[in-house]
């Protein structure tokens, strides 16, 4: 497997302002990852395992220590550079699928293409490769509302990968289905896995988080390295 | 570079395509925003295409009696009290001058047998006055020179004298007492010939009588008022300098002595006034595209709240601020431009019935036409701003997390 470092984070912080008092929702996290490494983020509510998500995503800036994400120091990038790297870089999945609901499934995968600024032609093939590719070729043209939870799930999948992301970030992808759509998530995420692609996905599942070769656990915004699976 | 360019147009493209989406899923509520600007639009265009329809008419009224005449009126110096024939016949040898028409009125008492009337307006004229209004006469015979320059005792006179001291009787050959002296009535003429605005504009003439005779009545040398007629193709404003410069010397370069009126002058006048009308009525009109302008900046804002998590979304998949931006000024400026067609469109069809009403010519007015459009889309622009950079501006995580 590829050893190359992915991205890395050293001593990060993140304070946020509430009712005029500093939170401190991370601290010092420290947290390495390499290309095609299959980590899970594992934390209650409230742990700060969504602020992380943010940094790693780009969303957010830390309000102190260093990332690194690809070569690239991050921590202090503009909005709009962070939009170009989120759009090159990362490829997101959120607990609720999060689709548009007046667009159709294809349509809605081609949404991160259209701020990528490629050609209608271009985005509809790929669009329709990537919907191919998580199982819901005849499903293309249905609006979201037609479409089960898990095939939902499944739309957001290729959405996130259809501008060919190295980095899969998940939220929870799990976390509005049912079991065995949930399980089917999973061995979607497997197989991506399995192809190379660099996940992270955040989760308070136990049960999901041991899908990941690598754990870390997350207790109020401070991090301690999990172990494999198969030491959980 | 050319690239750079491909993307965004292909990213401009699919943000009209967005936008026209918004506008159809919220239908009642965009109909009701853009009905503001399109009533706005609907107020300008129709009150600017009335109020040319009717200045037009008026003046093309002006211009069909009053093209080619200057009208100079004498108020004269302390030693010279008007215009002599010497000083008449130079303002007649100017190259740009056709003719005059000397206008000398004597306020009289006149009399038939026993019915007499006072407060009669009888005018001097001369001869060239019935040459250029040939058909004026309808009876009987004009003056001509020879009545100019023998100061004979004839008169032409309006129907409504005929009404008055001949009715029944040919007029013709009888004899008028004008101010105690004995007038040959020679012919009579149709008074409102000269069009209605014309006639107002002259005063017309009871009876008119040569001016020679009228100055002798009156026991003076001198013109106070006359009408120029122009040569063809002669530039009324260059004529009207050059008779000015003349009389300038003939007055002695005296201050005030006279003033002489062009009727295109007058039309200018008209025209300033109906500009400033019509641009004070598209004034007033514009404050409900201001008030259009409002509702639309209040939907946006709505929207934008409404839409807080497609924005975060689309922030998270990539979009960069700018491109959220111009999304939602393409949304305010789609449903203002629409809003402003269908205006135009009301605009005209609103005008054509009002002109139809009032009679005058309905002429498709490009410019306000190109305002309504043009305001429109200003509007769209400047209301939609501050929801777009409100919408740019938001913080993907605080829009995802509005869920």
């Amino acid at each position: 497997m590829a050893d190359e470092v992915f991205f890395s984070m050293r001593d990060i912080d993140k304070d946020y302002i509430m009712g005029g008092e500093a939170v401190h929702v991370l601290k010092k996290i420290t947290l390495s990852i390499e290309e095609g490494e299959y980590l899970s983020v594992l934390g209650p509510s409230g742990s700060g395992k969504s602020t992380l998500m943010n940094i790693i995503g780009c969303l957010d800036t830390p309000t102190a220590g260093q990332y690194i994400l690809r070569g690239r120091e991050v921590e202090d990038m503009d909005e709009t550079e962070l939009a170009r790297l989120r759009s090159r870089e990362i490829g997101f999945i959120f607990q609720n699928s999060q689709l548009l609901p007046r667009l159709t499934a294809l349509k809605n995968v081609e949404l991160p293409l259209i701020y990528a600024g490629v050609s209608p032609r271009e985005r509809r093939r790929r669009a329709e490769a990537m919907l191919e590719r998580v199982g819901l070729e005849d499903r293309m043209d249905h609006l979201p509302t037609q479409l089960s939870g898990g095939q939902q799930q499944r739309v957001a999948v290729a959405r996130a990968l259809v501008g060919n992301p190295a980095l899969l970030l998940a939220d929870e992808p799990t976390g509005a289905l049912d079991q065995k759509t949930g399980a089917q998530i999973m061995a979607l995420f497997q197989e991506l896995s399995d192809e190379g692609r660099t996940i992270i996905m955040i989760t308070h599942d136990m049960n999901i988080a041991a899908r990941a070769r690598r754990i870390v656990r997350i207790i109020d915004g401070v991090i301690s390295e999990g172990g494999s699976a198969q030491d959980a | 570079m050319l690239k750079k360019i491909r993307s965004t147009f292909v990213m401009l493209r699919e943000c009209v395509v967005m936008s026209l989406d918004n506008i159809r899923g919220n239908k009642v509520r965009s109909f009701l925003t853009l009905l503001g600007i399109m009533i706005g639009v609907t107020a300008v265009i129709a009150l600017i295409t009335t109020v040319s329809g009717v200045s037009g008419s008026i003046s093309s009224s002006f211009s069909s009696m009053g093209a080619g005449t200057l009208t100079v009126s004498v108020s004269g110096s302390d030693l010279k009290s008007g215009m002599t024939s010497e000083d008449l016949a130079e303002v007649s040898a100017l190259d740009s001058v056709s003719g005059i028409v000397p206008s000398v009125s004597l306020n009289g008492r006149v009399s038939y047998g026993k019915t007499i009337e006072t407060n009669v307006t009888v005018s001097g004229k001369n001869a060239y006055y019935f040459i250029m209004n040939e058909d004026l006469v309808v009876q009987g015979r004009p003056l001509n020179f020879i009545d100019d320059e023998n100061n004979t005792y004839v008169c032409v006179i309006s129907r409504e004298m005929v009404d008055t001291f001949f009715f029944g009787v040919n007029p013709i050959g009888q004899t008028l007492y004008i101010s105690g002296l004995e007038f040959t009535v020679v012919g009579r003429y149709e008074e409102d010939t000269g069009g209605g605005v014309a006639a107002a504009f002259n005063g017309s003439p009871d009876i008119i009588i040569p001016y020679t005779t009228a100055m002798k009545i009156n026991n003076s040398a001198e013109v106070n008022n006359f009408t120029v007629y122009l040569k063809e193709g002669v530039d009324s404003e260059t004529a009207a300098t050059e008779i000015e410069n003349l009389m300038d010397r003939q007055f002695d370069y005296e201050d005030d002595c006279f003033t002489v009126t062009s009727m295109s002058s007058v039309e200018d006048t008209m025209q300033t006034m109906m500009d400033m009308m019509s641009s004070l009525l598209a004034g007033i009109a514009s404050i409900a595209l201001v008030v259009g302008g409002i509702g639309i900046m209040n939907m946006m804002l709505t929207t934008v709240t409404e839409r807080t998590v497609e924005i975060g979304l689309k922030k998270a998949l990539g979009a960069i601020p700018w491109q959220i931006q111009i999304q939602f000024l393409i949304e305010s400026f789609m449903l203002s431009m629409i809003g402003g067609l269908l205006g135009v469109l009301a605009g005209l069809i609103l005008s054509a019935i009002l002109c139809n009403v009032l009679g005058t010519s309905f002429v498709l007015n490009t410019g306000a036409i190109i305002l309504g459009v043009g305001f429109s889309a200003a509007v769209g622009i400047i209301f939609g701003w501050v929801p777009a950079r409100k919408a740019s501006r938001l913080n993907p995580i605080d829009a995802l997390r509005a869920v």
